[in-house]
């Protein structure tokens, strides 16, 4: 058994197996499949300040090695979260953090301020890239000012963990990933969904009721690692890997391309169980290849 | 109610006509019971790399004797054909049961009203047994283009009477489901109906009409089948909500559908 445990600022993970937001519910959804206990963490869908009604139907689409959605932030609003939700998850025995989402850096503030208060919540995810809200999220996410004035903002606020959540949809993702790190941001968690599209062409309409929507799945991949890579040598901070991961092996690609742990997704619609394969495949390709520590693969990319 | 991910043996398949098929899987008879009509699963087709999403199929009927789950799988893409591909002796990965399921009547002695159409006929046949079991009255209401579309007629007249509606008139009367004279020659206490969303606006116009009690069951298009994705979302007096968590069974009173 190869020593799993990492550290994401101040996190402490026992592994570097996380699920990623809006695809994991608020974890009690998987319960059946899953022993929480022993991811090293879950993230807690989007959670605005006020409640939000998401998108009309349709919102997702699929396409080859992935789906697109343009679900939009459905969410009950932060109160909800802290009312009724987050006493259902204080007693596992994991980090549960949230993704926080809002439409202004003083919204995204209000709502970090509010989930800061939350004794067994760590650390939060601020995202700065939801691509299927107009008025919230990418639009921060797409220029260093932009995020790093969200992140200025929330940095304010909120003493924990602070992880940020980078969007793909950008001409250089090493620019603002320098940018929330020079806004004190402890670590960035990418790739957000990247924007695409699906047409029905007998009606000559779009599949999503936006008509975009993010791209998921092992098709997004390629596009996630090599990004990793990229702001890996870019910036200090830890990061958090995630796109299209589906088996330990995808998982370790991420960790040696320089991510310090990784978030699976989309991978959890298609098999609820997947995150325990996954950690026990991390373990077993560790010992397998004699790798006592998981550090000694962080990164470790040859050249 | 504990939800499973397993792989399930094929231990009968039924082709009824060339695009839609029968699958029976073994399931052990104490998970059986634990299953309420109306629920379904989420297959995953395998074998094929153009089908990314596991596959929604209400459960058709569930033989707790013979500890078999029933699957009527209507074939229209790549992903179902994928699935009627798979022979007896072979697993599917389910995952399993899911949903709310159709309501079981509080009342004894119930005069209860079934409709399906197309391949919304498939939980109908569970649901008719469980309630024919329970000592409630069913009455069938099938509906379809063609008498070809009408399937699994010998297995719904075990569980009660069984009437039709083809739009041509080539199988029982001719017309759509609302049209049919048991409407009006009986009073029933509840409906409950599955199809194309036009016949169930229109079952729901009728039950809304006449004060009866419906029940709907809605397909939306959905990814995890566990609430989690937030895709498969209806709009309910509620607000948008998870087809595959809070359905897919919806009473009409539920529903924003302009009645």
């Amino acid at each position: 058994m190869a020593q799993l445990a990492v550290n994401i600022g101040a996190l402490s993970l026992k592994n570097p197996v996380m699920t990623a937001s809006g695809t994991f519910g608020y974890g009690y959804e998987f319960a059946d499949f899953v022993d929480l206990n022993r991811l090293g963490g879950f993230i807690v869908k989007g959670t605005t300040l006020r409640p939000r009604e998401g998108n009309d139907y349709p919102r997702m689409a699929e396409t080859t090695g992935g789906m697109l959605n343009c679900v939009g932030l459905q969410n009950k609003g932060v109160d909800y979260f802290c009312r009724h939700i987050y006493p259902r998850l204080v007693d596992y025995d994991t980090n549960v953090l949230v993704n926080v989402s809002g439409s202004s850096p003083e919204d995204y503030a209000a709502c970090a301020e509010r989930i800061a208060a939350l004794e067994h919540i760590p650390a939060i995810e601020l995202n700065i890239s939801c691509p299927n809200v107009r008025d919230g999220g990418m639009a921060f996410g797409v220029t260093t000012e932009g995020a790093a004035s969200v992140v200025k903002a929330v940095r304010k606020a909120y003493h924990k963990t602070l992880i940020v959540k980078l969007s793909p949809n950008v001409t250089s993702i090493t620019d603002i990933a320098r940018a929330v790190e020079a806004e004190g941001a402890d670590a960035v968690s990418l790739i957000n969904t990247l924007m695409g599209m699906s047409v029905d062409i007998e009606r000559r309409q779009s599949r999503l009721s936006i008509g975009t929507g993010g791209l998921s799945g092992p098709c997004v991949n390629p596009v996630a690692l090599r990004m990793v890579w990229q702001v890996a040598k870019a910036v200090h901070i830890p990061i958090v890997g995630l796109g299209g991961i589906c088996t330990a092996e995808d998982a370790i690609e991420f960790l040696m391309c320089g991510a310090t742990a990784v978030e699976i997704g989309t991978a959890n619609f298609l098999d609820p169980a997947v995150t325990m394969k996954v950690i026990d495949g991390i373990n077993a390709w560790c010992d397998a290849h004699g790798v006592e520590d998981i550090h000694d693969i962080i990164g470790a990319l040859h050249d | 109610m504990k939800k499973y991910v397993s792989r399930l043996p094929i231990v009968g398949k039924t082709f009824l006509r060339a695009d839609y098929v029968v699958l029976a899987l073994h399931v052990e008879a104490n998970l059986l019971r634990e299953i309420r009509p109306g629920q379904f699963v989420q297959l995953k087709a395998e074998h094929t790399s153009s089908v990314f999403l596991r596959r929604p199929i209400s459960i058709h009927f569930v033989d707790v004797e013979r500890e078999q789950m029933w699957l009527l799988i209507h074939i229209i893409g790549e992903g179902t054909e994928a699935l009627a591909q798979c022979e007896v002796g072979q697993t599917l990965d389910c995952l399993f049961p899911l949903g709310n399921g159709f309501t079981m009547p509080a009342q004894a002695g119930r005069q209860m009203l079934l409709i399906g159409g197309g391949v919304g006929l498939a939980p109908m046949l569970g649901y008719g047994a469980a309630l024919a079991a329970q000592g409630h009255t069913v009455t069938f209401l099938l509906g379809g283009r063609r008498d070809v579309d009408i399937l699994q007629y010998d297995e719904f007249c075990k569980y009660g009477e069984v009437c039709i509606t083809t739009e041509y008139g080539s199988m029982g009367e001719r017309g759509f489901v609302t049209q049919h004279t048991v409407l009006a020659q009986r009073r029933f206490d509840h409906i409950a109906a599955c199809g194309p969303k036009p016949m169930m606006v229109a079952v729901a116009r009728y039950a809304a009409a006449h004060d009866i009690d419906c029940e709907v069951s809605l397909e939306n298009m959905m990814a995890c089948g566990l609430g989690a994705c937030l895709c498969c979302v209806e709009h309910t007096v509620k607000g948008n909500v998870c087809v595959c968590t809070e359905g897919p069974v919806f009473n009409i009173k539920q529903l924003n559908w302009q009645l």
